[in-house]
């Protein structure tokens, strides 16, 4: 936004007539705006005034109800009677998204450094294949999932009949259920911005590293993790965000004993209709979610991403 | 012998295309090696050879007693500056320059660092990111970072090829007073020949993935072994000629009705269908009315063109067999060059001939005359 703001302040070209420079000037300072402008409305309508109107909802007074009418006032006690008690569902929403993410990018690094930089002719056909799920809707898959790991379903059944593994193992209704369903349904978005800035990935800098000394492990660490680095907290943040405010997987995958802040969020608004909670409970997700990526993105030394 | 750099019939192909095709060399210890072809003619396929980027298809590579074919990259006593620079961009010039030191497991590298940085004249800049950098610049980083590490062999690939031409004046004599004061052996591709002549002790002349000839520049500029060297190093006039006898130490040849000869030590074939060639510098012109001396090759022409280039005047000229010649002439005196459409004779030592093979049926048509031959598919 700044960069867009210093070339448009550039002034005309050298050379352009003195009459007709203030004219040009003056279009070049407000292009930028002009481009801005579809975006910015797009925000303000759907993003500002929703949270503004978020925001009032979530100082109701709680003595009201949907019946009743609400009353407009300051009451920052909702948010104090949220975290007290909702505060293990939000933990829980942030251990289950961070583990989600960190086993996507496990899975999703070398699958987006094979597609990138080996797959040759393959690379198409394999980038179609990450997307391919997206082609059934969210809750289909995750529906597909529940029926994967269910109880008399052929995967428990098989693991059961593994030594050391007992006959009341199961995978429906657990957190590795839910996280499971997580890694599944977010691992795209943490493969293509992993595929994007790995595809750009020179491989003649990898050569230089090889010829300067470097074994294998580190060109990698040296050369290879530091530059696709971009794309490590563009597919984090695109995954772990979303994934702390999933409530499908909870809600198909687990129990209410695995349910996250997403599905409380969801039944305090459409279950038990108390808006206030729920609004609050959304602000607090939403600054949880700020706080720890604004640290992580501090801590990748990677502002140049957000 | 100790350390010598030695290519055995090394091939490289991609696919069915022969890249690298049958080549032997050995590149002595502490030698400035250049190699030097056209653009395509597998300078770089050769380079990452030895640095071990490519397998060569069959062949080996020998440093000394130790050999290189099969060890992995990182394992080689060889750095290697690239043809494109390949800078770690996220890193600073400093870090750059230090990468190999570092892997290598050294742990206090400032020192080194900063005098090869000051050596190549960018002590200021070491905190800078390549892309803060001009061309020129960047490209003293990337042999700087490879030389830090003082390999046993140092390989570059065109390192000079985006400098001006102070610059590149500059960097080659620092190149060249660096070769000879650390004593590692360069091995230095360019297609640039005066670089090429300037710098090395043996020039090798590369073509299609051989090299045609291989020597001290003098030697190759003298006495060139093929049409393609001596074309391609400088320019040489060409005349389609037959060895017709001997007498003394000198060949007897006949070329379009014309007599000429050439001394038998200048020869690469002393029987049957030759070129003839000289180079424009030896070639003298005669005003009108004036007499060649007599013991001297001559050729009678037209001028069809003149260029005054400041210390020199270069002729075209057409033969009465409709061959294009080129004469430099050194303009020592005051008077003007010489009109076009003037008649002249012109003329030069026998001794200054040289005499190359030509295969049967080459040369009917007139030879390539001009060094214009880009892509390096001369005869
Ligand atoms: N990986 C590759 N696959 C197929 N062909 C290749 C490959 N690398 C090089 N070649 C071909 O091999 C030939 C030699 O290439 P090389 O890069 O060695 O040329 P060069 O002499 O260094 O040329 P230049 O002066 O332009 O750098 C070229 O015709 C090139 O197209
Ligand atoms: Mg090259």
């Amino acid at each position: 936004m700044t960069a867009l703001i210093g070339t448009a302040s550039g002034g005309a070209a050298p050379g352009t007539p003195p009459e007709a420079a203030p004219v040009a000037r003056n279009r070049r300072r407000w292009s930028p705006y002009l481009l801005l402008l579809p975006g910015g409305l797009w925000l303000l309508l759907f993003f500002v005034l929703p949270s503004v109107q978020l925001a009032g909802t979530s100082l109701y007074d709680r003595s009201g109800s949907l019946e009743t009418g609400y009353q407009q006032g300051f009451a920052f006690s909702n948010y104090l009677d949220a975290i007290q008690a909702y505060w293990p569902h939000l933990l829980r929403s942030a251990v289950y998204a961070g583990i989600a993410t960190v086993i996507c990018l496990v899975i999703g690094y070398p699958l987006a450094y094979a597609i990138a930089q080996k797959a040759g002719r393959w690379r198409n056909l394999m980038l179609v294949c990450v997307i391919a799920p997206f082609f059934t809707t969210f809750l289909v898959r995750t529906l597909a999932w529940k029926s994967i790991l269910s109880d008399n379903g052929a995967l428990v059944e098989f693991l059961r009949g593994l030594p050391l593994i007992g006959d009341d193992f199961r995978l429906l209704a657990t957190p590795a259920a839910v996280i499971c369903g997580l890694v599944y349904n977010f691992l795209p978005f943490m493969v293509l911005p992993l595929y994007a800035s790995l595809e750009r990935l020179d491989g003649r800098l990898l050569e230089a590293s090889r010829d300067l000394y470097a074994t294998p492990v580190q060109t990698f660490r040296k050369v290879t993790l530091p530059l696709s680095m971009p794309g490590v907290v563009a597919g984090t943040l695109l995954t772990f965000i979303p994934a702390a405010g999933d409530y499908i997987n909870a809600e198909l995958l687990g129990t209410p004993n695995q349910y996250m802040i997403g599905n409380v969020i969801d039944s305090s608004f459409l279950v038990r209709l108390d808006y206030p909670l729920a609004a609050a409970l959304s602000f607090l997700l939403m600054a949880t979610i700020l706080i720890m990526v604004f640290a992580y993105v501090r801590r990748a030394g990677s502002e140049e991403v957000v | 012998m100790a350390s010598d750099l030695v290519l055995n019939d090394v091939t490289k192909r991609f696919g069915t295309f022969t890249a690298v095709d049958d080549l032997s060399v050995t590149v002595p210890q502490g030698s400035f090696f250049a190699l030097l072809g056209a653009s395509g003619c597998g300078k770089t396929t050769t380079l990452r050879t030895v640095a071990g980027l490519e397998e060569p298809t069959s062949g080996s590579i020998w440093l000394g007693e130790q050999e290189l074919t099969g060890l992995r990259p990182y394992k080689r006593p060889v750095n290697t500056v690239f043809q494109n620079y390949a800078l770690f961009p996220h890193m600073s010039v400093r870090d750059n320059v230090a990468f190999g030191l570092r892997r290598r497991g050294m742990k206090d590298v400032a020192a080194q660092v900063g005098d090869m940085l000051d050596l190549v004249q960018l002590g200021g800049f070491a905190d800078r990111k390549p892309a803060e950098l001009s061309g020129g610049q960047q490209q003293r980083v990337a042999l700087a970072r490879a030389l830090v590490n003082q390999p046993q062999v140092l390989l570059l690939d065109e390192p000079l090829g985006a400098l001006d031409l102070k610059l590149r004046r500059q960097m080659q004599i620092e190149l060249k007073r660096i070769q000879t004061e650390v004593g590692i052996t360069f091995l230095h591709v360019t297609h640039d020949q005066e670089e090429a002549m300037w710098m090395a002790d043996t020039v090798a002349v590369m073509n299609a993935g051989r090299i045609e000839q291989l020597g001290p520049p003098t030697e190759i500029y003298e006495f060139p072994a093929s049409p393609f060297v001596s074309n391609f190093l400088g320019q040489s006039n060409l005349f389609a000629a037959e060895v017709v006898g001997k007498s003394g130490d000198d060949l007897q040849l006949s070329a379009y009705g014309e007599r000429f000869a050439a001394p038998a030590a200048r020869a690469r074939a002393t029987a049957g269908h030759v070129w003839l060639g000289v180079r424009p510098e030896k070639v003298r012109l005669t005003e009108p009315g004036q007499q060649p001396p007599a013991d001297h090759n001559w050729v009678r022409g037209v001028l069809t063109d003149t260029c005054y280039a400041g210390v020199s005047t270069e002729y075209l000229l057409k033969t009465p067999w409709g061959q294009e010649m080129s004469v430099f002439s050194a303009n020592q005196s005051a008077g003007e060059p010489l009109t076009p459409g003037t008649e002249v004779v012109v003329h030069w030592y026998p001794s200054h001939s040289f005499v190359l093979q030509r295969p049967d049926g080459h040369g009917e048509q007139p030879a390539p005359q001009y060094a214009a031959d880009p892509l390096g598919v001369a005869p």
